[in-house]
């Protein structure tokens, strides 16, 4: 035996003069497409079963109103549907998808604590200032520049302007200033990481 | 290695369906409606 399928397109135009039974195979069709589609967004049955519900809500309006224009594209389409009702969904609660954290999935994935713990600040502090002391050792003239390359974040050329020196001379004062300060840190066997 | 005892709660994919009362609702909501076009305007009709 050998079922012939009827493709979308024909279905659709069968449905829009009335042919009830056309949506019927549609929807058995391409439901679970759909719905694993919603599901995979929201991860929740009661929503997915509404989304699904009001996605094919709009497809039957849309038809019956005949303002769908046939590209060969039915399930494209209704997944576009679908994909902006799971959008409006979001943005109506709150812009947050709920996780229910039974599953592998951990909520604490994708929170994160960025402020540094009570240790990490300390060693923060430390670190900070270490490279102030160590700065502070530096010739004037190499530490006017790093000065105003780092903490000020001038450029070159604005340095140059300030200190009167070309911007080569600038460059390699930061230069100096940098081999200088790596010199010192190795030679006192400074850590300087969090 | 610690041993994990969670079940994965979140089901396949593949055999994720509507509710047949869903997909019942839906057709029945198709047949119930109907859209009537009069001069620019078109009315839609929910009937019992």
């Amino acid at each position: 035996m050998q079922h012939e399928i009827i493709p979308d397109a024909a279905l659709v135009t069968n449905y829009i003069t009335g042919d009830e039974s056309a949506l019927e195979i549609l929807i058995t069709r391409h439901k679970q497409k759909i719905y694993s589609f919603i599901y995979s967004k929201v991860y929740d049955r009661d929503i997915t079963e509404d989304i699904f519900q009001d996605t094919f809500i709009k497809v039957i309006r849309t038809l019956k109103r005949g303002a769908y224009n046939e590209e060969g594209k039915f399930l494209p389409w209704v997944m576009r549907i679908s994909h902006n009702l799971v959008i409006d969904h979001f943005r109506k609660n709150s812009r947050m998808p709920k996780f229910d954290n039974t599953g592998e999935f951990s909520i604490f994935s994708v929170l994160s604590d960025s402020s540094l713990n009570a240790e990490k600040q300390i060693i923060k502090d430390q670190v900070e200032s270490d490279v102030r002391r160590l700065v502070d050792e530096l010739p004037e003239d190499q530490k006017e520049v790093l000065l105003m390359r780092i903490y000020n974040d001038m450029s070159f050329k604005e340095i140059s302007d300030k200190t009167g020196v070309s911007i080569n001379t600038a460059l390699g004062r930061m230069r100096y200033a940098l081999i200088n300060l790596r010199k010192i840190i190795d030679k006192h066997n400074i850590v300087l990481t969090n | 290695m610690a041993k994990l005892y969670t079940h994965n709660s979140i089901k396949k994919l593949n055999d994720l369906k509507p509710k047949e009362e869903t997909v019942n609702f839906l057709l029945n909501y198709s047949k119930a409606l109907s859209v009537i076009n009069c001069n620019k305007m078109t009315f839609e009709t929910v009937l019992n």
